[in-house]
């Protein structure tokens, strides 16, 4: 416990020392965020609240490249082989990144709503336990998904080229970027099997609808089944050396990350909440405040 | 000799169908340093993570502290130190930092502002890792080695791509320790490295062990004879070279012919006497009393360096 208190420590100064972090933590988040408000929302409150969740998902999200990037780099560099010649366990290496990281998002996020409230009046944030669940565990798992791809790639190009495949569908099929209801049907169908929907459809509802975190019981749950499963895969797969390099049987059982939320989909794509919900939170937004000049672009 | 505190026996380590190592075995007293001495590729670096329970063997036992690195690697983790190759820090990390943080991983410890005095660190306290200079960087490895007041060190290449100058330090770095009666297990291809700094030393070869004992015992091997190489104008023949007076042994080195001789002045003088009179003429000539390089030239043919 105490090596693992020290090394989040050093995560945490070493990430704040990197200009790397101050664009995936800072710039990037922040462009979304003033893009969803100012943009799309054309700085209206109502939508305004409504963009948020997406750009909550978005910046809980961007854990996912900053680890996998830290941890190639760490064991490419004999980094990590150093650490190994010391009582250290990868477990306390793994957790104590993952930990570091979500403390580095909590101030992003925090401003986030501070923007919302005194640059955009947004007064009603809806339910904030259930948001404040959500992105803890959205966070971590996203966090820990990284970590897999981090330990089953060998060189940081790899890592890359990985990153973008599930990058790419992550955010722009889920809501993240577009609203769910505002995509095709094809691909809303293909949404509800990818575990950013459930974030993003969450924080959603938590924002707009007060939803409690009882009633999210499948978002969190869901996420939060699939970061213990995502950390106990990064582990098992963690390699100190640059030299041991992966198996191919290894890569495989990565596939098994995507178990939960293909069943899970399953279940979703016959009884269709997730995207009725979704539908309605977008039907409202446009509804009342449908008129001429305040119309949002995105929504005709 | 009494207890050992390190004890190989017949390691054997593969990684696809390259053998590494092949039937290592060696034990270590405490309080000693020992060398593995040999050509890059000849196995040293596979058994010393061995020993530091970093990779697992094919077959043969190890214990180091009485403990077996592949069954206790957390234990023995908190008894040996060590100086890795081809290790590195985060660049953004600064020097006590890195000292503090790997302090607190060990149960024992060393007070880092002592060890930071001791490797004259205390100017770099404050800088990133990325900007210390090579010297600096390997007396950081090596006070990092230390943190736990380990009760074995193992220092892997310790001056491997250092200029001569801060390989100096790290010899009177090496010799303070050894002052400390800590036990030091150490690789290297330099020879003078290990003729200056090990009680013993392994010479390994193709992932063997082709002699052991200390620098002198090996030395003496080579029969107490002193070596002269000579440089010629034209080819001589070996069969003539030997019958000069007092060669004992003679080879054919790089184009050079190395001569062993009992007697090293009417060796020179025959060989000049020989030479004039088949019109043959010396281009250099180095004497040298025998070293572990010629050890190492005598039971395997090569050089020791590439």
């Amino acid at each position: 416990m105490k090596h693992f208190l020290s090394l989040t420590r050093m995560r945490i100064q070493l990430t704040v020392r990197n200009k790397m972090f101050i664009f995936f933590t800072l710039v990037m988040p922040f462009a979304f965020f003033f893009l969803y408000a100012g943009v799309f929302a054309k700085g209206e409150p109502h939508a305004v609240a409504y963009f948020l969740g997406p750009a909550l998902a978005l910046t809980v999200m961007g854990s996912f490249w900053g680890l996998s990037a830290a941890l190639v780099m760490y064991r490419e560099q004999g980094i990590l082989r150093r650490f190994h010649v010391t009582p250290i366990t990868a477990s306390d290496m793994l957790a104590s990144s993952v930990v570091a990281n979500f403390v580095l998002v909590l101030p992003t996020v925090i401003a986030q709503f501070l923007f919302c409230r005194f640059i955009f009046h947004v007064t009603q944030f809806g339910n904030l336990f259930s948001v404040f669940l959500l992105i803890a565990v959205g966070t971590v798992s996203f966090a820990s998904m990284g970590l897999v791809v981090a330990s089953v790639t060998n060189t940081m190009q790899e890592t890359q080229v990985i990153n973008q495949l599930i990058w790419l569908p992550l955010i722009f099929l889920s809501g993240a970027t577009l609203p769910l209801a505002f995509l095709p049907k094809i691909a809303q169908h293909f949404a509800v099997f990818l575990p950013a929907t459930y974030l993003v459809q969450g924080l959603q509802a938590a924002i707009v609808d007060s939803t409690t975190p009882w009633h999210l019981l499948v978002q969190i749950g869901s996420l939060a089944f699939w970061t213990v499963l995502t950390f106990f895969l990064a582990v098992q797969l963690f390699r100190w050396e640059p030299e041991v390099k992966t198996h191919r049987r290894a890569k495989i059982l990565v596939a098994a990350t995507a178990i939960p939320f293909l069943l899970l989909g399953i279940w979703e794509y016959r009884v269709g909440t997730i995207t009725s919900s979704a539908q309605s939170m977008y039907d409202a937004l446009s509804g009342p405040h449908r008129s001429g000049s305040q119309q949002n672009p995105m929504l005709k | 000799m009494g207890n050992p505190i390190l004890r190989v026996e017949n390691l054997v380590k593969s990684y696809g169908n390259v053998e590494a190592v092949r039937g290592v075995s060696f034990s270590v007293e405490e309080g000693e340093v020992f060398g593995l001495l040999g050509p890059n590729g000849a196995g040293k670096t596979s058994t010393v993570e061995i020993l530091e329970g970093l990779r697992d063997p094919d077959s043969g036992t190890v214990s180091v502290c009485g403990l077996n690195p592949q069954t206790n690697s957390t234990e023995l983790k908190h008894e040996i130190g060590a100086a890795l190759q081809s290790t590195s820090l985060p660049d953004k990390l600064r020097v006590m930092e890195a000292l503090r943080l790997f302090a607190g991983f060990y149960k024992r410890r060393r007070s880092p502002e002592d060890l930071l005095k001791r490797f004259g660190l205390e100017e770099k306290r404050n800088t990133f890792y990325s900007q210390l200079s090579g010297g600096q960087k390997q007396r950081l490895a090596l006070a990092m080695a230390l943190v736990n007041d380990p009760k074995v060190l193992f220092f892997d290449e310790p001056t491997a791509g250092l200029d001569p100058q801060v390989r100096r330090e790290i010899y009177d770095i090496i010799e303070e320790l050894k002052r400390d009666k800590k036990t030091i297990v150490m690789t290297t291809h330099y020879i003078e490295e290990a003729e200056h700094l090990c009680d013993r030393v392994a010479i390994v070869d193709h992932g063997k062990v082709i002699a052991l004992g200390t620098p002198r015992d090996l030395k003496s091997h080579s029969g107490g004879t002193t070596r002269i190489e000579v440089r010629l104008s034209q080819p001589a023949s070996n069969g003539a070279l030997s019958t000069l007076e007092g060669v004992t042994d003679v080879r054919e080195l790089d184009g050079a012919y190395v001569l062993h001789s009992r007697k090293p002045p009417k060796t020179i003088v025959d060989l000049v006497k020989h030479l004039e009179g088949n019109a043959n003429e010396l281009v250099s000539l180095e004497i040298a009393s025998p070293s572990l390089e010629d050890v190492f030239i005598e039971l395997t043919g090569r050089r020791l360096r590439d």
